[in-house]
């Protein structure tokens, strides 16, 4: 009869994501290039978060754009058009980026000739809060229409975020959306977070969010320097 | 749909320390998942089938063992589980929370036959 054993191993499912998300942080830590990730739902303005972020930066800045998509380079090409480098990752259906899609994206360039890398996930709310990229923020653009329950039922998405863009806040006199109920969710789950609402169609609040950014940027620079 | 990916994952780490103890076939697996951890215990295992068809995993049973989320309220100190619409301290309405348990996703332990 054959020989049965029972093998203790207690391991973490994600650790060969988690371990490629480390080297891709110090990849970019070396280089000192500061990056984000940005997540969200389909639709709730990343890609026109990115447009404007690049029209503000690119004059100033060398702005390395990584698309996340199922399909198509659609992203890929505002980016472009906007004025950064843009690489294209088409995950064929897998519903988010993984550290090792976005390890592959980044050898395809020179990292340290860029000053800002902004990463878009895939559009979705729930399978990109397991999979760390190894970027230095990650960013969720939240959008009125969504709703003021997300955070409360996106838990998972929430929680990991350093800063939340609640975006299409002109539409808020004609949706039925609580601000407080949504800071409320939000402040249970990442108490320090900070949230700015802004839009990308007036304009309105932009400012605040290119201030994080170069906020961040110049701490990122201290750090590394 | 993220399932898929986990799934390799898990086939990796699983055929890893089976070949590493010599098995010639795994029977079990135990995997604990948190609730908040988003995983679906029947995505898991509908990839599983397909996956670990003609490695020494095929046909190995999937054991999960769940744990609820719970989360301690920092005011009063009620621990509580959130009822799905709204994840405030339901004593106190206190929004100052810490997770206890949900958030687990490891692979405990396999049984194999050598």
């Amino acid at each position: 009869m054959n020989e049965q054993q029972k093998i203790t191993i207690v391991q973490n499912i994600m650790n060969a994501n988690d371990g490629l998300a480390e080297q891709n942080r110090q990849n970019l830590l070396s280089a000192r290039l500061f990056s984000i990730n940005i997540m969200a739902s389909p639709g709730a303005g990343k890609t026109t978060l990115i447009e404007k972020t690049l029209h503000a930066f690119t004059p100033s800045h060398r702005v390395l754009v990584v698309d996340g998509d199922i399909a198509t380079t659609y992203d890929a090409d505002r980016a472009a058009a906007a004025g950064a480098k843009a690489i294209q990752i088409n995950t064929g259906g897998d519903c988010h980026l993984d550290a090792m899609m976005v390890s592959r994206a980044l050898s395809q360039t020179t990292l340290s000739e860029y000053d800002l890398l902004i990463v878009e996930n895939v559009g979705n709310l729930v399978c990109p809060a397991n999979f760390e990229l190894g970027t230095y923020k990650n960013v969720l653009v939240a959008s009125v229409p969504e709703g003021d329950d997300k955070p409360h039922k996106y838990p998972g998405m929430y929680r990991g975020v350093d800063v939340v863009v609640l975006n299409k806040i002109d539409l808020l006199p004609y949706v039925d959306f609580d601000s407080e109920f949504f800071s409320k969710g939000l402040q249970v789950l990442n108490p320090n977070v900070e949230i700015i609402p802004l839009s990308c169609r007036t304009n309105e609040g932009l400012e605040k969010w290119f201030g994080w950014l170069n906020k961040e940027m110049d701490i990122f620079k201290k750090e590394t320097s | 749909m993220h399932e898929l990916a986990v799934t390799q994952s898990i086939l990796d780490i699983v055929l890893q320390n089976a070949s590493q103890a010599q098995a010639t076939k795994i029977t079990n697996i135990y995997l604990v998942i948190g609730d908040l951890s988003s995983i679906v215990d029947d995505s898991v295992q509908f990839y599983w089938d397909i996956i670990s068809k003609d490695s020494i995993a095929e046909g190995a049973q999937l054991q999960f063992r769940r744990i609820t989320t719970q989360f301690e309220c920092l005011d009063c100190h009620e621990v509580y589980q959130p009822d799905g619409d709204s994840i405030i301290c339901p004593h106190c309405g206190s929004t100052r929370i810490k997770v206890l348990s949900g958030e687990e996703f490891y692979l405990e332990a396999i049984d194999i036959e050598k």
